[in-house]
């Protein structure tokens, strides 16, 4: 669902059509019947934006059969638990959980928590408390659990106020026959899937979900995910072989991206990044965030070990180990805050490495308008993409909005080397690390992103050489010295990774993160990825064949943590540390050796027996039971409700798009009532239902021949002549409602702007009857820009800045437009 | 420019290597088939094969419509209703392949008079790009439409299954970039027996429509193809004909004919002469 795996990631849907050969089901769920959909058992069309009705469908389904996989359940996740007295269900109050703030615009979690304790998001607080979040008490002082058991349980799941009840209230009318009149999936169809999924969960068998950005590009984004975590808890789908809720990424090391960030509010291995107000010194910082209980009782160990690694000898516990030092954040500093910053002025230089806002970001447009108001601007690329060209060969350029003379912004296009002109790992969705090797040299002045950011610092620091500011010591005292080889001084990536990974104090690279520790005698760059140069040899760059070792191939490059290549496995044993089954025997507790064993690294404490019962004060991983499968949570469970760490809510509820052309039929609040919203002339909305201008939903995609924003495809002949135009994709319905015809032109407008596009008329395209109205949808590929040898409008032009309120990720997966025959005026 | 050296890469060990005086081919098995093109990619890529134009088609996911002098594999696609009897009543979208099919018994080579078109000792048919002088021959005598001319200088271009990897000890490029193993390469022999296996797994599966096209001489007049498929309909709906046959089939005939027409044509001014002596 929310994937089109076998066209985004053809090469590992290698896997898939091979376990269809072994005798898998596979089912795409999906607004489109795309090249996925052709190569699954049976495609389910959904309209677009209505998933979490359809998978809570499913949680109802689960719940009314007794179907959970009850052992599962009781044992390894929160359903026994039992919330506060004055928690208050969207069942309660149409559509919003209790604690709401309507000035605000923002909840207050306290009523969401368990009862007579607070529980912390898992990882502390990600972010500030920003405007929408309200959040204060997520990083405060609480009844942190005493030891890994919240206080309340009821293991036969009778309690009115046990998680499990409350979550079967909470679904208990998203029936079949919801699901039809919200998704417009017939009721047998949904019926197929939600008893399929049944049949093929329990002891002998286990399903995964696959999930990309047709469920994160959403208001509700990060409930689109939850709902399947759900379902997959109530299954007991996790951490089991063959399970799982699997997250494609859009492009070739973006996991890698998180992991070691290029995000704003996290550190490498998700440390919180401070804030400016909150966290004025180290142990205030990790005493707030660090939650006392389960894996994370460890972020000191891992954040001093960073900060060794950034700033080595000037690192020491009397100055808090340069804590100081750690830029902070004062409220959303996201790519989006940052495009609106630049339109008013506040931003007024910016970097792009390999990213193309002016094509790939939603409301392109305001994009293109927020170039023009920075003072310099700096991409690097492969080629002369759209957003180094918007100064002079824009729409807006073309149209007169902009003119090249007026534009103050001071352009610097760089070119970059490609993946295979460098050394460097990617890390894939499963948190897999594979070394690639330089096979040439970069052509021309093309150099790595690893050797400009180097030089670039060296320059800097240069150029700061004997400046007594304060301000310059962070960037002065910085470990800054990596081996350079070849004539243009390229730094060695292996250095980095040796870094990366972590050293003692003699230099000699640590084995894994459980070596890390507080007192400064180790440094370390990312705490998830120690051990990925243990023993000093590249871990990564293995490649040893599948034939050669175990199924699970622990030889082949090296997975985080601790080359772990299944995260939670001591879910794969039973409570008492034995196998569900023989067929899913993965990890199991070994009596006569008091150990831990299997095909994996066991996710768990080597020698923790099954029956471990912690004792009264324990902290940190000894504070959770035997049982406690989920080691990064306080309580050691699986969250089926979410008492703390998100802004919208505990438990995923379905709301519209924030654009949608129907009303919500379960509640009276229409929309995620936390969302991001943007009020400003160049992001205009069409709110609320309204259906009379833009009867239309639409959503965007991508296409196997193209690359994102196209800086990869569009400048290539060969990749440009299997699909050369911009184009839109309408069912027959709607091609004869509006009157396109196949291989001409249409002009697709929205609240914000107007694209044209070719027409491709398909019966893949369905109109789906929701509430008892044929809703259409038009289907977008956003591959198209200004620049390269096939060109064309681009797709997000169209598309608002509407954000989910946890990650402000932009819902583009649906909103609402008009299409009418011909080409856009001029 | 300095080659930077990393460790060697695996060698692919799906398929045997080619041996010379080996028949090899390919299956290409379209039920796998997920119309990703990186076979027309890798294709054009180790065969430095130019663009064929950008033209949006209207037809479907195709865009390069079929195979030519700079289209040496074709991914056809067909949007089609729900097969009779199967796939829960949902439409399917059918995608394969296509190749030129190296035929047995290859007409393109028959009737090439420079000797330009040759069999190669992997029993693969060649156009010799520098012995080939444009006269077209080849292009009519094709019973698939693969084989055609390059605008620009006339000279007839095709797939050569990559002859040069297969001298080099690799497989073709495009097997090599198929990410299912839709496209198999191999000895003639092996691919037979697994496709075979293939159909037999389908039907065993109920897919009463899937089916073998080519790879014997049952269904058609070529003596087998080198390049064969598993379908999934009929073959006119990835446009290939229904029972090829070798245009040249009938020529010894037909030149017997002619002889026999040129006999009785010789004999009667014989005997006209014959008369006229009287």
């Amino acid at each position: 669902m929310g994937s089109n795996m076998a066209e985004c990631h053809p090469v590992g849907f290698q896997w898939v059509m091979e376990a269809r050969l072994k005798g898998a089901t596979v089912i795409h769920v999906d607004p489109r019947f795309t090249r996925t959909s052709a190569n699954a058992s049976f495609h389910v069309p959904i309209r677009a934006g209505s998933d979490i009705a359809f998978l809570g469908g499913i949680i109802h389904y689960i719940c009314e059969r007794d179907a959970i996989f009850r052992d599962y359940v009781v044992a390894y996740t929160n359903a026994a638990t039992i919330l506060q007295d004055d928690f208050k269900d969207t069942e309660d109050l149409d559509g919003l959980f209790s604690g709401w703030d309507p000035e605000k615009h923002s909840y207050d979690p306290g009523s969401w928590q368990y009862k007579d304790v607070e529980m912390h998001p898992s990882a502390g607080q990600r972010e500030a408390p920003g405007p929408s979040a309200g959040a204060d008490r997520f990083g405060g002082h609480g009844g942190l659990l005493a030891h890994g058991d919240p206080p309340h349980r009821d293991p036969t799941l009778q309690h009115p106020r046990c998680v499990y009840q409350i979550l079967k209230r909470h679904y208990q009318r998203y029936t079949p026959e919801l699901v039809e009149e919200t998704c417009g999936v017939p009721r047998a169809l949904f019926l197929k899937v939600a008893q399929a999924l049944v049949d093929n969960s329990g002891p002998d068998r286990t399903s995964s979900f696959v999930y990309s950005v047709g469920w994160t590009q959403h208001t509700v984004g990060v409930q689109y995910i939850r709902t399947a975590s759900i379902i997959q808890l109530l299954l007991g789908n996790i951490g089991r072989p063959g399970g799982g809720i699997l997250a494609l990424r859009g492009h070739a090391s973006i996991q890698g991206s998180t992991d070691i960030p290029t995000l704003y509010d996290i550190l490498p291995g998700y440390i919180p990044m401070p804030h400016a107000h909150e966290h004025p010194s180290l142990d205030e910082f990790v005493g707030r965030d660090a939650a006392r209980t389960g894996g994370w009782g460890r972020m000191k160990p891992y954040l001093v070990s960073l900060l060794k690694a950034w700033w080595g000898e000037h690192a020491r516990p009397d100055n808090d180990f340069a804590f100081s030092y750690l830029p902070r954040i004062s409220g959303d500093h996201s790519a989006y805050q940052s495009a609106l910053d630049m339109l008013d002025g506040k931003v007024k230089g910016y970097f792009l490495f390999g990213e193309n806002p002016a094509v790939g970001s939603a409301n392109s447009r305001l994009h293109r308008m927020a170039l023009a108001g920075l003072d310099w601007l700096v991409v690097r690329d492969l080629v002369e993409i759209e957003s180094a060209a918007f100064w002079y060969a824009s729409p807006e350029i073309e149209s007169g909005e902009l003119s090249t003379t007026d534009i103050k912004t001071e352009v610097f296009l760089l070119p970059a080397a490609a993946h295979t002109e460098k050394d460097g790992s990617f890390t894939n969705t499963q948190r897999l690390l594979q070394w690639h090797h330089a096979a040439i040299e970069p052509r021309g002045d093309a150099r790595s992103d690893l050797w400009f950011t180097y030089h670039l610092g060296r320059i800097i620091r240069e150029k700061l050489k004997g400046s007594a500011e304060p301000r310059d010591r962070p960037v002065l005292e910085l470990t800054w010295d990596y081996p350079l080889k070849g004539e243009h001084g390229e730094p060695s990536a292996e250095a980095v990774l040796k870094e990366v990974n972590g050293v003692d104090a003699q230099g000699k690279p640590v084995s894994g993160f459980l070596e890390l520790k507080d007192d400064g005698s180790t440094a370390c760059g990312c705490w998830i990825y120690s051990g990925s140069f243990r023993d000093g040899v590249n871990q990564t760059a293995r490649r040893k064949p599948g034939r050669e070792q175990t199924w699970v191939a622990p030889e082949w490059g090296w997975a985080w943590p601790a080359n772990r290549r299944l995260l939670y496995n001591r879910a794969s044993a039973d409570p008492q540390g034995r196998p569900w089954s023989e067929r899913k025997r993965y990890v199991f507790w070994d009596e006569e050796k008091r150990r831990w064993t299997g095909e994996d690294v066991p996710d768990f404490t080597p020698d923790k027996a099954p029956d471990y019962d912690p004792p009264e004060g324990a902290t940190g991983d000894a504070a959770l039971r035997g049982t406690s499968p989920f080691v990064m949570q306080a309580d050691g469970q699986g969250w089926l409700v979410t008492p703390a760490g998100l802004k919208d809510g505990p438990l995923p509820t379905h709301y519209e798009p924030h654009e949608s052309p129907v009303g919500n039929p379960l509640y009276g609040q229409q929309s995620n009532p936390t969302r991001q919203l943007y009020r400003r002339a160049l992001n205009s909305y069409n709110e609320n239902g309204a259906a009379e201008r833009y009867p239309f939903v639409m959503t965007t995609y991508r296409l196997t021949e193209h690359h994102t924003a196209g800086g990869m495809s569009r400048f290539l002949p060969v990749l440009c002549e299997l699909q050369p135009e911009m184009f839109c994709e309408v069912s027959p319905e709607l091609a004869r409602l509006r009157g396109l015809t196949n291989g001409g032109w249409a002009t697709i407008s929205s609240a914000r702007a107007a694209i044209e596009a070719r027409v491709l008329v398909t019966e893949r395209v369905k109109p789906l009857t929701v509430r008892g109205r044929a809703i259409h949808q038009v289907g977008l590929p956003y591959h198209w820009g200004y620049r390269g040898i096939s060109r064309g409008d681009a797709a997000n032009d169209l598309f608002p800045l509407a954000l989910d309120p946890n990650v402000h990720i932009q819902e583009v997966k649906a909103a609402t437009c008009d299409i009418r025959p011909g080409r856009r005026r001029r | 420019m300095a080659v930077v050296s990393g460790p060697p890469p695996y060698p692919d060990t799906r398929v045997a290597q080619p041996r010379p005086g080996q028949a090899v081919g390919f299956f290409t098995d379209s039920s796998i088939c997920i119309g990703c093109k990186a076979c027309e990619v890798a294709c054009k890529e180790w065969n430095h094969v130019p663009t064929d134009g950008f033209n949006f088609l209207g037809s479907s996911y195709d865009n390069t419509g079929e195979l030519g002098a700079n289209t040496w594999r074709h991914v056809t696609f067909a949007e089609r209703p729900a097969a009779p009897g199967g796939g829960d009543g949902q439409m399917r979208w059918l995608m394969n392949s296509d190749v030129c099919k190296h035929c047995a018994s290859a007409a393109c080579l028959e009737v090439c008079p420079t000797g330009a078109l040759m069999r190669t000792e992997f029993a693969t048919v060649v156009v010799q790009e520098d012995v080939c002088n444009g006269c077209g021959y080849c292009v009519p005598a094709c019973p698939f439409g693969v084989i055609d001319r390059r605008e620009e200088d006339g000279r007839a271009f095709k797939c050569t299954l990559c002859y040069d990897r297969l001298k080099g000890g690799m497989q073709p490029a495009c097997a090599q970039a198929c990410p299912t193993q839709s496209i198999q390469f191999g000895p003639i022999e092996e691919l037979r027996t697994r496709a075979r296996r293939r159909l037999e797994q389908l039907r065993q599966e109920g897919r009463k429509e899937a089916r073998l096209y080519g790879v014997d001489g049952s269904d058609n007049e070529v003596g087998g193809l080198h390049a064969f498929f598993l379908l999934m309909d009929e073959p006119g709906v990835y446009r290939l004909p229904t029972r090829p046959a070798t245009t040249t089939r009938d020529l010894p005939a037909m030149w017997k004919a002619a002889a026999a027409a040129a006999g009785a044509l010789a004999a009667g001014v014989l005997l006209a002469f014959a008369g006229k002596g009287r």
